[in-house]
């Protein structure tokens, strides 16, 4: 007597599980072996990774197509500055704010926006990020249209410098740096460890059948505009956060900076397209691949940006699931399965 | 005295809008393809224009018409060869393709004329004006929203009055079908962005005579010009000109209560139309 069990696992994720964990570890000891410049390149990667696993959740899972992600970077690291310099809240603390005021950014984008179909959606979180950036602009206590920077005495006072200054004795900006890249390897180790989290449930399960055929999907009852307001809403927040704490590296803030659908989304959008749109490892690898083309080309400037626009073309064109689909469709590699498998009984894969 | 004035400037300032428009309604109504280059296309046949107008010496409008055949056969070819590989159900692709486009123009602008703003020079014909009672209009404002209407016009021409026109009414309503009737969907669709780029041309003189340009500005262009489409209900030509105005008198009268509200206030009035009426002023059938 033999039974069915139900499973997403594979040999080969459970490999690649066990290198993960000690990929992780090894970045988290990371700032005592490597010099100051790799923990904020590594910071930089960390923190894109983070921002292209939300729009990939968005885009990819829920087919919610944003040029506007931007908005909620910005928003969070102005909700950040805001809290750091009007309420004198510790930065560190202040990071949750920027989570919670992209959410609330989010309801009414989402309101509006959700009126657009496709294309037009668009266009349309483009517009409401617009809409954000210049109403910010207009914001004078926190520099208005020119920017403003983090006070010096709450940079010097924030929670955890001090720890890891006698910790890892390092001066106290190396002491900064090494705290933004733990909390931006924390959020990013967050972001896709609850990504996978949320595509193994029943929501996850919602979320791919909504995208395949929605009218099918409704058929069988998944309610598919809630599936888009959470979708939407959890991205906002993780960009959000994302947005907070790039600024709480970067220190100074300005409008323009914040709301650079370049910076913010159109990177974004190659990283994802280039690694592979709709799975949890192609920007993983979208990442990777964009910061080596970024350090080889970045001396080339406005160049760079055209090579990584053409790059993007020739993928959607050619490759649509990007470098990880044609990877996986070669050898049917899943380092992050979701698919459901039955397993054991008599027909399991050892009998047949 | 000075409010009429200003709602008027808005208004001839909403034709510059719809002609932006046009080209975006053309291509989206035909092929539900959203360009996100756009903008960046009517920069890119504004610099073709400024090279033709200071190499040669010639008039602009002339340059406008020698420009007019170069960026069809570009927007033929574009769609002939790249974009026709991405239409299909999934929006993903066109979206993409064109969002990457749109920054490898912007980029290759930048390298290619620097980021100095410039200006196409009409002489004489930029400051002239003519005079109604005691409200001046600029010529070349009062130029552009007579275009406006003209282009909607023909365009409205040619869809109910040629052949050409019904190859695209049939191919938008249904391609499989119409191919069966002998028309090629591809080519017409490569046929309908060219023409979509002689639109492109006419924004392109228009917006390089008016105000400077750089690489920088088309994105904001495509904007305004979405705003106008969507305002007006998808599908209607007529409905994106009155899309238009709004933007454009919204626009101006934010900027007469403070210079910094101006864009600010052509958002605001296409998100109040949006909570409004969602579908847009006059919207066509089903869609």
């Amino acid at each position: 007597m033999s039974t069915y069990t139900v499973t997403t696992r594979t040999p080969a994720s459970t490999v690649f599980g066990l290198c993960a964990v000690i990929v992780t570890g090894l970045l988290v000891v990371a700032p005592a072996i490597v010099g100051r410049g790799m923990i904020q390149d590594l910071f930089f990667i960390l923190t894109m990774l983070t921002l292209a696993q939300f729009w990939n959740l968005l885009a990819g899972y829920g087919g919610l197509v944003s040029v506007g992600q931007q908005a909620f970077v910005g928003m969070g690291a102005y909700a950040l500055f805001g809290a750091v310099i009007l309420l004198g809240l510790d930065p560190v603390a202040a990071i949750l704010v920027s989570g919670i005021a992209a959410l609330i950014l989010a309801v009414p984008t989402a309101y509006f926006a959700f009126r657009l179909q496709g294309a037009y959606f668009a266009i349309g979180t483009w517009v409401i990020a617009e809409v954000t950036r210049l109403s910010i602009a207009q914001w004078k206590a926190v520099g208005g249209g020119t920017g403003t920077s983090l006070p010096r005495s709450a940079m010097r006072e924030m929670w955890g410098v001090e720890a890891i200054e006698t910790l890892l004795g390092v001066r106290s900006s190396a002491a900064r740096d090494i705290l933004a890249y733990w909390l931006a390897l924390a959020l990013a180790v967050a972001t896709i460890a609850g990504i996978y989290w949320l595509l193994r449930t029943k929501r996850g399960l919602a979320l791919a059948a909504v995208r395949d055929n929605a009218e099918a999907a409704k058929s069988v009852g998944v309610d598919a505009s809630r599936m888009k307001w959470i979708v939407f809403l959890v991205s906002a927040f993780g960009t959000g956060l994302a947005g907070g704490l790039i600024y709480l590296q970067k220190a100074r803030i300005s409008p323009d900076a914040a709301f650079s659908v370049t910076d913010w989304t159109a990177y974004v959008i190659f990283i994802v397209v280039i690694g592979g749109i709709g799975t949890i490892e192609g920007p993983i690898i979208g990442v990777l691949i964009f910061f080596l083309l970024q350090s080889l080309l970045a001396d080339f400037g406005s160049w760079y940006l055209m090579i990584l626009g053409l790059i993007g073309i020739a993928i959607m064109l050619f490759a649509p699931r990007g470098l990880w689909g044609l990877l996986s469709e070669r050898t049917g590699l899943h380092l992050f399965p979701i698919r459901r498998r039955l397993t054991g009984g008599r027909f399991s894969d050892k009998e047949t | 005295m000075i409010w009429v004035d200003t709602i008027i400037q808005g208004i001839l300032l909403g034709g510059l809008y719809a002609l932006f428009a046009a080209g975006l309604s053309l291509v989206f109504g035909i092929m539900r393809l959203v360009n996100l280059a756009h903008g960046d296309l009517i920069i890119l046949a504004s610099y073709l224009i400024l090279i033709l107008v200071t190499a040669t010496g010639m008039n602009p409008f002339v340059a406008a018409i020698v420009a007019a055949p170069v960026l069809f056969a570009l927007g033929w070819l574009l769609q002939r060869f790249v974009l026709n590989r991405t239409l299909g159900d999934d929006i993903l692709p066109p979206l993409l393709v064109t969002f990457g486009l749109s920054i490898v123009l912007q980029n290759a602008l930048l390298e290619g004329f620097s980021a100095d703003s410039q200006r196409i020079s009409l002489g004489a014909l930029e400051t002239a004006s003519v005079s109604v009672g005691s409200l001046s209009f600029g010529v070349i404002p009062l130029l552009t929203f007579a275009s406006a209407i003209g282009v909607i016009l023909g365009l409205n021409q040619l869809f109910y009055r040629t052949g050409i026109g019904r190859a695209f009414r049939a191919t938008s309503d249904d391609a499989t079908t119409a191919s069966l009737m002998g028309i090629r969907p591809n080519r017409v669709f490569a046929t309908a962005t060219g023409i979509a780029m002689i639109v492109v041309t006419i924004s392109a003189l228009y917006l390089g005579t008016r105000a400077n340009f750089d690489p920088s500005i088309g994105p904001a262009r495509l904007i305004y010009a979405f705003e106008a489409v969507i305002i007006g209900g998808l599908g209607s030509l007529w409905g994106t000109l009155a899309g238009g105005v709004i933007i454009g008198v919204a626009q101006t009268l934010g900027a007469a209560i403070n210079p910094e509200w101006q864009i600010l206030a052509g958002h605001v009035a296409f998100l109040v139309v949006l909570l409004v009426r969602p579908r847009g002023l006059f919207p066509r059938g089903n869609d």
